[in-house]
């Protein structure tokens, strides 16, 4: 503290004055990411904002709006979007948590979670592709079930509701694991021992206290799967119906810029799904901050 | 079913055994705990006494033998099953939980009804005086209040058995002198059994009935205190016990359980522990205290000063002899620095050990 008895007649410099604030030379280092955040995120957003208030309807700067929720055929995207997305990652979440207090105990992490995370690296298109093979009428599935004599004719698992959610599960859920992982493996070992030694049985030990520790990462893991599982574009036109039950709002959004050339209504749609997108994140947030969000070690370390 | 509250006599230990592979961390450790009893687990890092604790609570599986509760075998049980209190050494406090919450998580595990839990966490808050923190979570609290809290979650189900593990060894020096008295105080008020492990001498002569020396899994002495203090079986027992000079040499002469032990230019008479014949090497073990200036040059071992420290009641004194032994001493006046004296050690104080 010696530095601070400098008298306040003696003026510091711009270089200190900003140093102390903790800006020096170092700081100039993210300029690049600044500006590519600036480039690439901020100005097409607002870019796109603004070009759905100059629709090229007639009815003024909401007409765009106006005409989404005027129609049923596009505003009934919002609930089938939401009738794939909340399943989807309400299953992902609570399939990872199981999976994860599992593995974290195993001693050859490494193997399981490159399998897990392959489905990641083999992007939407190709899984949705070999789904639509897999899962098809002439598909392996089918054929086993038929082979077994559990079912008669083909299970229809493609071109509906039930193809689209499947091959979502199957590109998020690596994803929220691999979340839900990091998050379970970090409370502390101490916690569980000590809730054993005090008496808790296993279930009573995650009950009590891994999942009170674990709501707010997993509240983010839900935010974050949700978000991914909202934008369901491919899978959906792939294996799905999307003039009917998985018409999401993303094939909306496609269809007013590719279809009818109407880049301010695919705007509009854009926005409209960012808004929706950001009220489910805002309620699970919300949720969150009911519980307790403090460290998740036993003490000092 | 729960062992908690469970009249008994003793716990037994029946070669115990943990091996980790190869490695064999902990070698048929047999003891029997009478109820009420306080025992300290000592040893250096690495000797098997946290292997042996884990083993106890259940955390850890045994590789052999088996831990009876009076007759009943328990060393199959869950650790939620054994009922036993644990303190652990960074505490492990559920953090989500009020400190009145944590303290009673073992009662509210075993289904006990929330009126009875009330009356006891109350009574174990008033035990480890945190009155006026009932409702804080564990991380406004401080390191001493935490491993309070830590206590009083172990004590309120009545265990058994309680397992300390270090759980002094975050905390600073004048805390753990003041939860020390803490940890006796409670004890002496509750009887609760107890298994402290610790790596530090002091902790397990103020606190333990009786202390248990491990080494490489292995008991090497059992006794009070006192018994380890005064009569230590063992050099490795004695290091631990405060025998810092240490003299190897070749007993010269015996007389009873008196010899005489050369050790290069001088000779020391000392206390031998164990069979030992002229002629066998053997190594002179002394605490600094019982290494004082000699009244007469003529009558000890010749030193030269090295360093000496102002300790407050008397000076601490490090000394070389000709061939370069080190003698740690307390004196009651200060020699000069580099000056030549002569020290005196007490026979009947110095243990002869085989080497």
């Amino acid at each position: 503290m010696a530095m601070s008895h400098s008298t306040p007649m003696e003026a510091k410099s711009l270089r200190q004055k900003l140093a102390l604030r903790g800006i020096d030379g170092v700081t100039l280092l993210v300029l690049p990411s600044v500006i590519f955040v600036l480039a690439i995120f901020i100005y097409p957003f607002f870019y796109g904002l603004m070009l759905s208030f100059s629709p090229m309807r007639e009815g003024g700067m909401f007409a765009n709006y106006a005409a989404f929720f005027s129609d049923p055929y596009l505003y009934n995207t919002i609930g089938a979007t939401l009738r794939l997305a909340i399943p989807v990652t309400i299953l992902s979440v609570a399939f990872a948590v199981p999976v994860a207090m599992r593995v974290r105990l195993m001693k050859r992490q490494r193997l399981l979670t490159t399998i897990l995370v392959l489905p990641i690296t083999l992007g939407t298109v190709l899984v949705a592709q070999g789904m639509l093979n897999y899962l098809g009428p002439q598909g392996w599935f089918s054929r086993t079930l038929m082979l077994i004599g559990l079912v008669d004719s083909p299970v229809k698992l493609t071109n509906n509701y039930w193809g689209v959610f499947l091959s979502l599960v199957v590109t998020v859920f690596p994803f929220t694991f691999l979340l839900t992982l990091s998050y379970v493996t970090g409370i502390d070992p101490a916690l569980e021992k000590a809730a054993a030694t005090h008496g808790a049985s296993s279930w009573q030990r995650f009950r009590h206290v891994m999942l009170p520790l674990l709501v707010p990462g997993l509240a983010i893991a839900f935010c974050l799967t949700f978000v991914q599982a909202f934008a369901v574009f491919p899978s959906a036109v792939l294996l799905g119906a999307p003039s009917g039950p998985t018409r999401v709002i993303s094939i909306a959004a496609a269809q007013a810029a590719f279809e009818q050339y109407d880049f301010t209504m695919a705007s509009a749609i854009a926005m409209i799904m960012g808004v929706v997108q950001l009220c489910i994140v805002l309620i699970v947030l919300v949720v969150r901050n009911l519980f307790y969000r403090g460290a998740t070690s036993g003490g000092k370390g | 079913m729960q062992l908690a509250s469970m009249p008994f006599n003793e716990i037994r230990l029946d070669r115990m055994s943990r091996a980790f592979g190869a490695l064999n961390a902990l070698r048929e450790i047999t003891l029997s705990i009478r109820k009420g009893e306080f025992i300290a687990l000592l040893g250096p890092s690495g000797c098997g006494k946290s292997t042996a604790l884990n083993c106890i609570a259940g955390l850890l599986s045994t590789t052999g033998g088996g831990i009876y509760i009076d007759d009943k075998r328990i060393d199959q049980f869950k650790p939620e099953d054994r009922g036993f209190g644990m303190v652990f050494q960074n505490y492990a406090l559920f953090p989500h939980m009020s400190v009145r919450k944590n303290i009673g998580f073992g009662l509210k595990m075993r289904g006990r009804p929330q009126s009875e839990i009330d009356i006891k966490v109350e009574e174990a808050i008033a035990l480890v005086r945190l009155q006026g923190h009932a409702d804080k979570l564990p991380g406004q609290l401080s390191g001493g209040q935490q491993q309070r809290v830590a206590i009083a979650r172990a004590i309120v189900i009545e265990p058994p058995l309680v397992l300390m593990d270090e759980p002094l060894s975050n905390l600073d020096a004048k805390l753990r002198l003041e939860m020390r008295a803490e940890i006796r105080r409670i004890h002496n008020q509750m009887k609760a059994t107890t298994i402290y492990v610790t790596h530090d001498q002091d902790e397990a002569l103020s606190l333990a009935d009786r202390i248990v020396v491990l080494r490489d899994g292995v008991i090497r002495q059992v006794g009070t205190p006192h018994e380890l203090y005064e009569k230590p079986a063992h050099l490795d027992v004695a290091e631990f016990m405060g025998f810092r000079n240490r003299f190897a040499g070749k007993v010269i002469s015996r007389e009873g359980d008196r010899a005489t032990v050369s050790a290069g230019s001088f000779s020391v008479s000392g206390t031998v522990v164990g069979a030992l014949q002229p002629g066998a090497s053997a190594v002179l073990a002394v605490r600094p205290d019982d290494v004082m200036l000699a009244e007469q040059a003529s009558g000890g071992v010749p030193v030269t000063v090295d360093t000496i420290e102002y300790r407050g009641r008397e000076y601490v004194g490090i000394a070389r002899t000709g061939d370069g032994v080190e003698i740690v001493f307390h004196a009651d006046r200060a020699p000069a620095q580099g000056g030549a004296v002569a020290l005196s050690i007490d026979p009947a104080r110095a243990l002869i050990f085989g080497a």
